[in-house]
């Protein structure tokens, strides 16, 4: 059975034009999929009894329930989705005062091997389709309150850049979910031919794994600098035009004595020149037997303040779910992986 | 660098394609751009496809371009490149990537084919006090074995995941790390390949006492 959801408008017209039905079939099924929430094509009632027959033999709608969930003190829950092949990716459901986060995964796991994430040490399982990406969304019990979605969860984004193209499509579009763009942002370590396309395509927020302006330093906690070193990826993102619809902004995880110093600050100012950008400082979450550790929370003040003192708006991230495996960088399910 | 359709790119013959083991090829085009030893290109066999990485194996001297590739079964790239005939047309970008800055005395860690920038690195003779750690599922899988006896002797050390017990180390390049008596945690050690063998190598490197500063990958996304 092929799943539906996830299926962009023109993916669902070439569904309808090969079952033989009416081309207007394609936006009926749109609006039961993404506007009336249906979970089941006997829903559908405004097509025909044959056309649901039709589809009902092949297609599905293809929803699929989180199989855990893990609450934090601090009332961040990470729910525990099944995708293909016995796989399974996490999602970080986060409300706050007046605003709900949903932290999604893209892949199953991820090949980028950053030293500091829980997510890298499970190695590579496979990519999420556009349907498996926003069932996060659609299957988490909270689904009517969350107001921000950050692909920010398990694997890079734009190694998988064209289901995650389609599921902002789908989220974004009239005829999909009807979000704004300005409440989704999409998490990169700077993959930059992918990053240019999803900037042409795109107009949700992007953010950059960014963590220390200098080679040496980014080499060693990410290898993916030696092959888009961070200074080609802000040379790109100065050719955009970036302002409070289409924003770009650094993610960057404070590791004690590593990465906190004046010099950094000095450097990143240098870096960003020109960027109209923000810069998130995050706190680093250990995973285990890790070198690293976070900074201070006094030297993490210092540090927002002088980069705000150089005309750089920062901001420091509040840890979340953190007693879950929930905060950012510990997402993974190798255990289950190695269990199945 | 704009997407795969925008970027320059050269279309070069294909002078050989070599099978040299089940599977593995070298394949062989004129260079038409200076590159540094451990750099990568980009390679294509038509606008449909995105290209792939590839890292240099040949020497920054020589006229050609060695590319070592395995062809996945399931792969949209490797299945076609492998079919490449003598004169076919090849895409290919400017090298790119800063796998480069190879410190004296270095330990190169490589699982299959990420040991190209290593032999790029060797033969431009760019790197002096080597030890190399190859791993590899079967003893034909260990590309150049014949030239790196010969340049690094002992220093050249061969991890035979399904090899029956013999001269060889049986076993995979972590098994190896893990056990490894010289292992001096002030050398560099630059490490290629998967990301599974990446993570797993650095993180038993990292136990074993090596600093964080000391270790270089690339990995083969
Ligand atoms: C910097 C760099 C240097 C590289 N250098 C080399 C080199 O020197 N030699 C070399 O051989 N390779 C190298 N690679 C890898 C190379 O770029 C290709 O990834 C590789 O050749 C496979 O290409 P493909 O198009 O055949 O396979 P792809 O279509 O890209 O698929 C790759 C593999 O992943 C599997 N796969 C694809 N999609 C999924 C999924 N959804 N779930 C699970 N598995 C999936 C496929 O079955 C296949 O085995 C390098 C990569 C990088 C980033
Ligand atoms: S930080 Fe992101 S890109 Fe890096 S390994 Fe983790 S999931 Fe992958």
């Amino acid at each position: 059975m092929v799943p539906l959801y996830g299926k962009t408008l023109d993916e669902l017209k070439s569904i309808v034009t090969a079952e033989g039905l009416p081309s207007f079939t394609a936006s009926q099924i749109a609006d039961w999929l993404y506007h009336h929430h249906a979970e089941s094509i006997d829903e559908m009632t405004n097509l025909s009894k044959k056309a649901r027959e039709m589809l009902s033999a092949k297609y599905t709608v293809g929803l699929s329930k989180p199989e855990r969930v893990s609450e934090s003190a601090d009332g961040t829950k990470k729910y525990l989705f099944p995708v293909a092949n016995n796989r399974f990716v996490e999602a970080a459901y986060i409300p706050d005062d007046d605003r709900a986060t949903l932290c999604v995964s893209s892949q199953s796991g991820c090949k980028m091997g950053c030293l500091f994430c829980m997510t890298a040490k499970q190695g590579f399982q496979g990519n999420l389709s556009a349907g498996e990406i926003l069932n996060q969304l659609r299957s988490v019990p909270e689904f009517k309150n969350v107001t921000n979605i950050v692909y920010m969860g398990m694997g890079e984004p734009f190694d998988n850049l064209e289901n995650v193209l389609k599921s902002l499509e789908i989220l974004t579009s009239k005829w999909g979910m009807g979000w704004s763009t300005k409440r989704i942002t999409v998490s990169t370590i700077g993959l930059i031919p992918a990053m240019n396309q999803f900037l042409e395509k795109s107009n949700c927020h992007l953010a950059i794994s960014l963590h220390t302006p200098f080679d040496d330093e980014r080499r060693m906690l990410m290898p993916i600098q030696n092959v888009y070193p961070i200074a080609d990826v802000v040379d790109e993102l100065k050719k955009y035009r970036f302002s409070d619809h289409h924003r770009v902004s650094f993610e960057y995880i404070m590791f004690d004595g590593l990465n906190d110093t004046p010099r950094h600050v000095k450097e990143l100012v240098k870096l960003l020149n020109g960027i109209n950008c923000r810069i998130n400082l995050i706190r680093f979450h250990p995973i285990p037997d890790s070198p690293l550790r976070t900074s201070p929370d006094e030297r993490i003040i210092q540090f927002r303040d002088s980069l705000t003192a150089k005309g750089i708006f920062t901001t420091i991230r509040a840890s979340r779910g953190q007693d879950i495996q929930a905060a950012c960088g510990l997402l993974s399910t190798k255990a289950l992986q190695e269990k199945r | 660098m704009k997407s795969w359709n925008e970027i320059p790119y050269d279309i070069q013959r294909v002078i050989s394609n070599t099978a040299v083991a089940p599977g593995a090829y070298i394949l062989k085009f004129k260079k038409n751009n200076p590159f540094i030893a451990g750099q990568v290109l980009a390679l294509g066999v038509s606008k449909e496809i995105e290209p792939r990485y590839y890292s240099i194996a040949s020497a920054e001297n020589d006229e050609l371009i060695s590319i070592l590739y395995t062809e996945r079964v399931e792969g949209k790239l490797t299945p076609m490149l492998s079919l490449l005939n003598l004169g076919e047309n090849i895409m290919v970008s400017k090298p790119f990537g800063t796998f480069t800055h190879i410190k004296p005395s270095p330990v190169f860690i490589a699982a299959g084919t990420g040991i190209a920038p290593f032999m790029s690195m060797l033969l431009t003779g760019k790197a002096s006090g080597v030890t190399l750690i190859h791993g590899a599922p079967y003893p034909e899988y260990f590309y150049y074995s014949d030239t790196l006896i010969g340049r690094l002797g002992e220093n050249y050390i061969r991890c035979c995941s399904r090899c029956q017990p013999g001269c060889l180390f049986v076993g995979r390049v972590t098994d190896f790390v893990k056990q490894w008596n010289d292992l001096d945690v002030n050398r560099p050690y630059y490490l290629c390949g998967s990301a599974e063998m990446v993570v797993e190598t650095r993180d038993i490197l990292i136990s074993r006492g090596v600093p964080v500063s000391n270790i270089n990958s690339e990995i083969y996304f």
